[in-house]
């Protein structure tokens, strides 16, 4: 009870203040949706190291300016060279960068995860009103965000100049439109497959180099499978061992629908039929990454 | 009683290799009521079930009215919880952990400001809430705990064992602060501890579970004010060669029945009266004072909750070292 007494000897002033009467709260509560939000901006500006300390700025504005970058280069090249194109497609342009971005996923769904975990946060969010899917969606929609920032800040610098450099209008917005949705759908399905496999873990260290395994080790058996049946001239197989990485996935939905040149061995991409099962597989990987969490977070309880 | 805060009727919960409540049946009004408990005894499976995150297997239980099977978002807008165990993020303050928190339960973000601030004062957190929890004292990191409870102004907290860890000094400040939340802010407080002598200076009502049964439900008035006892002892002197007596006698006279404290230690020089209130005491100095005799203690020995559970491991452990 220390604390409570207010005497004339001990530190007076301290304990003055604390003997500021209680005040009850009487004003709004603004329920689920709004700590959804809250939880969703909080997160959002922590995979930027927002509000974090600034440690935990470098990596991710470090990631960010390596993604802008050669975006910028490009754009002072061919505005400085009259160029009639830019040098890069813009759905090719996460594509060519995929180390960075995986890069950049590796070091932000732990952060955004596995640390809850690890400390033992998440019994809190769960005793107050949100309930699991307020939580697994203001996290995978955070970090979804926090990834289309990345991925679609370059395309935007690309248009920008292309305009400045007085390309076509029509073209230039054509193929900007097209590379923001397939950033789109990449940032959605590496979000969910970095915190699946983040969440799995409460040890960021592990968190980290599993997220890495996950999307460059499934990469480099793909490329190397494609290269080989690319060899042997079946370029049936090249498309079907495409669906096995999260990369060549969205490079083979680019390549059918959105008027992107593959990155296959060989430069054929899916026909649109077997685009169709490019964009099946995508989306089901997203549901089920979504449900993983769920079920993952119902468990985790108090 | 008056207004039920927590009821449970009939409360079970069964995990495939153990019955963790057995059929549990409490009304708790308003106030600090302690739940008492060995290790494994129930009490965070209680509160988990109370919080609506954890379905009973049988039974019903409400909080506020409000039915925990069905209404749980809503039970957790007017209520706190501290959890046992570790639950802080180290690489951030105090501060911006407990307007976060606050945030995450609807309070709009000015609001959520100046009640962490006020919250986090009346913890007792002044300057050190700015700076990072992984260099808080295990009192502090409590502290904190304590405060993500109380931020959002809840009808009631849910504090699970919130002097773990804690050395004696702590402690009491910890028990103090508790005492608080009800007296000055208002709030209702179920605090659960395996320590019985610890939540009887605290809380105005007592539930005791062992195994998941009920032990026993009861004020704390009901348990110590009725036993309230005086211990006396005397010095003795060439006048009165047998000092003990020599009260007893005086206050035989006087009309006050003594007994002799026999099982105490000193046994034989103890005397045992019931007071009645400030004239006892002042009765007694006088006796004393008269007799020219020295008071060697005069002190309230009060029962101690643990002394009127017999059975139950706990009680058992707890009544060791204890009694003032
Ligand atoms: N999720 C669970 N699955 C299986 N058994 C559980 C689970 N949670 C609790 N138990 C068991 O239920 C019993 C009661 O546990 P509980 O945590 O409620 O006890 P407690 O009174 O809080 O103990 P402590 O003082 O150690 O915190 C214990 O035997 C425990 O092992
Ligand atoms: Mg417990």
């Amino acid at each position: 009870m220390a604390t409570e007494q207010p005497t004339a000897t001990a530190a007076g002033d301290q304990t003055r203040i604390h003997n500021i009467g209680y005040r009850s709260y009487d004003g709004p509560r603004l329920g689920r949706a709004y700590a959804r939000r809250s939880l969703y901006s909080q997160s959002l500006r922590g995979a930027y190291g927002l509000g974090r300390s600034a440690k935990s700025k470098v990596l991710p504005m470090l990631l960010f300016v390596v993604m802008c970058l050669p975006a910028g280069i490009m754009v002072a090249v061919a505005v400085a060279t009259k160029a009639n194109e830019l040098p890069l497609d813009y759905t090719r342009y996460a594509i060519v960068l995929q180390a960075v971005i995986s890069l950049y996923v590796a070091a932000q769904a732990p952060q955004s995860v596995s640390r809850d975990l690890r400390f033992k946060t998440v019994p809190l969010y769960f005793s107050r009103p949100i309930e699991t899917s307020d939580y697994v969606r203001a996290k995978y929609a955070a970090l979804a965000s926090a990834l289309f920032i990345l991925t679609a800040a370059p395309l935007l610098v690309l248009y920008v100049g292309a305009l400045l450099a007085e390309l076509d209008f029509a073209d230039q917005t054509e193929g900007f439109a097209q590379g923001l949705v397939s950033v789109a759908l990449l940032s959605l399905l590496f979000a969910g497959l970095g915190l699946v496999v983040a969440s799995v873990t409460p040890r960021r260290g592990f968190g980290i180099a599993a997220v890495i395994a996950v999307l460059t080790i499934t990469y480099g058996a793909v490329s190397t499978l494609q290269a080989i049946a690319d060899v042997q001239d079946s370029s049936g197989a090249v498309v079907w061992i495409g669906l096995f990485s999260p990369i060549t996935l969205i490079d083979g939905v680019q390549s059918a629908f959105l008027g992107a040149t593959s990155a296959f061995p060989g430069g054929t991409g899916p026909s649109n039929a077997e685009g169709v099962v490019y964009v099946l597989v995508t989306l089901g990987l997203i549901a089920g990454a979504y449900g993983l969490l769920m079920r993952r977070y119902k468990k985790v309880g108090l | 009683m008056g207004v039920t805060v927590i009821a449970t009727e009939s409360l079970s919960k069964r995990f495939p290799r153990v019955t963790a409540l057995d059929r549990l049946s409490v009304d708790i009004g308003p106030g600090v009521t302690g739940l008492v408990g060995a290790n494994g005894a129930g009490k965070s499976t209680l509160i988990k079930i109370l919080l609506g995150l954890s379905p009973a297997t049988e039974g019903r239980a409400e909080v506020l009215g409000l039915d925990v099977a069905t209404k749980g978002a809503d039970i957790r807008e007017r209520v706190g919880y501290m959890p046992e165990h570790d639950c802080l993020p180290p690489d951030v303050s105090a501060t911006e952990f407990v307007v976060h928190m606050a945030r995450m339960s609807g309070l709009p973000p000015t609001a959520a400001r100046e009640r962490t601030a006020d919250t986090l004062r009346h913890v007792g957190l002044y300057e050190e809430r700015y700076r990072p929890i992984g260099g808080y004292s295990t009192g502090m990191k409590q502290r904190v705990k304590l405060a993500q409870a109380l931020v959002h102004d809840p009808q009631l907290v849910f504090l699970d064992e919130p002097t773990n860890g804690l050395d004696p000094v702590g402690r009491d400040e910890m028990l103090g602060l508790i005492r608080r939340v009800h007296t000055d802010f208002g709030i209702s407080v179920l605090v659960t501890s395996h320590l019985l002598g610890e939540l009887e200076r605290t809380c105005d009502h007592v539930v005791v579970i062992d195994g998941g049964k009920l032990l026993r439900s009861s004020s704390t008035t009901d348990f110590t004010q009725t036993t309230t006892t005086l211990a006396i002892e005397v010095t003795d002197t060439d006048d009165h060669p047998d000092g003990t007596r020599a009260v007893r006698d005086a206050l035989h006279a006087r009309g006050v029945t003594v007994e002799d404290g026999s099982g105490l230690p000193g046994a034989g020089h103890v005397l045992l009266l019931t007071a009645a209130g400030e004239e006892t005491y002042d009765l007694v100095r006088d006796v004393i004072a008269d007799l020219g005799l020295g008071l060697v203690r005069m002190e309230q020995r009060r029962h101690h909750i643990s002394e009127v559970f017999k059975d139950g491991d706990a009680a058992r452990k707890e009544a060791v070292g204890h009694g003032n």
